[in-house]
């Protein structure tokens, strides 16, 4: 087996933000059927969480489960975790339609961090998102300048962000320019 | 600028987070039809100017196919709703009549 190494190496940056590739980050995608009580029950069982509400992100310690879409869920686990939580999770929803697919190794993960406010502008310049109504307990799926990403944060003054590993360098050179010296907007406070 | 809601994941995102997929409720002809119908199907779209329904997609965020009723002068958006409908909700049509008195779009009035 060949040893993981994340996308950018824990790449870091100290500009208006901190900003930091998380390194490895285990995440499972799992689809199913969110009506379904064997689901739900399987997703609490294995994970510890109940299932996220419309746009949330619900936290148990190191876990972590995020709604994507009607269907779809990312699971956030240690990266050494994520093939045995994949097995439990198959396990637990055997008699379901469902698919829970290991894709740590398809994603860089980014942290940023320091002044609430400026941390949201940085990401408020790349995404076409209203950041003066976004907080800590939603998750945004949407463009980060030309490519697609999520993120959330995790407490004020903190941001997490996916992507796909195979742009993770452009999303961290973006990051960087977005938070360059000198390029404060001050419009989130 | 278009900002539309999604049904599906409840964001409303400008219309770079989208994809638009052309015009909505067209009823597919194949095999077994005739060549008049299977024309239509394929080749004639509508053109208006005004009240427009189209398939939208939420690319960027849930991934979900959607429907959208819009004046295509004004960029006014009635409404989105579900993609699992053969033709716009009552809700979408009263939405419409109220600020488009009249209006009509293939056989939908």
């Amino acid at each position: 087996m060949s040893k993981a190494v994340s996308a950018l190496a824990g790449a870091k940056a100290s500009v208006l933000v901190a900003i930091e590739e998380r390194g490895l980050q285990g995440m499972i995608t799992l689809r199913g059927d969110f009506a379904s009580a064997a689901f739900k029950k399987a997703v609490k069982s294995v994970l510890g969480v109940d299932l996220p509400g419309q746009r949330a992100v619900a936290v148990a310690g190191e876990k972590a489960v995020a709604w994507m879409s009607p269907d779809e869920l990312l699971v956030m686990v240690p990266h050494e975790e994520a093939d045995a939580v994949v097995e439990a999770l198959s396990g637990a929803l055997k008699s379901e339609h469902h698919l829970a697919v290991n894709v740590s190794d398809a994603r860089a993960v980014f942290r940023l961090s320091g002044k609430d406010a400026l941390v949201r502008e940085v990401i408020a310049k790349v995404a076409p998102v209203d950041m003066a109504g976004f907080g800590p307990g939603q998750i945004r799926r949407t463009r980060i300048s030309q490519v697609a990403g999520a993120f959330w944060q995790p407490e004020a003054g903190v941001l997490d962000l996916v992507c796909f590993r195979s742009v993770a360098q452009y999303v961290f050179d973006l990051l960087k320019v977005s938070a360059m010296e000198g390029s404060e907007v001050g419009h989130l406070g | 600028m278009l900002t539309l809601t999604c049904p599906y994941c409840g964001v409303s995102g400008e219309e770079t987070e989208f994809h638009a997929g052309g015009e909505a409720h067209l009823k597919r002809f194949i095999s077994g039809s005739t060549d008049a119908e299977f024309d239509e199907y394929m080749f004639l779209r509508e053109n208006p100017k005004g009240v427009h329904f189209e398939r939208w997609r939420h690319v960027y965020g849930c991934g979900k196919w959607f429907h959208a009723a819009r004046d295509t002068n004004t960029l006014e958006v009635f409404g989105t709703y579900s993609a699992q409908v053969s033709e716009p909700p009552k809700e979408i049509k009263d939405k419409i009549s109220a600020k488009r008195p009249g209006w009509s779009w293939r056989n939908f009035k």
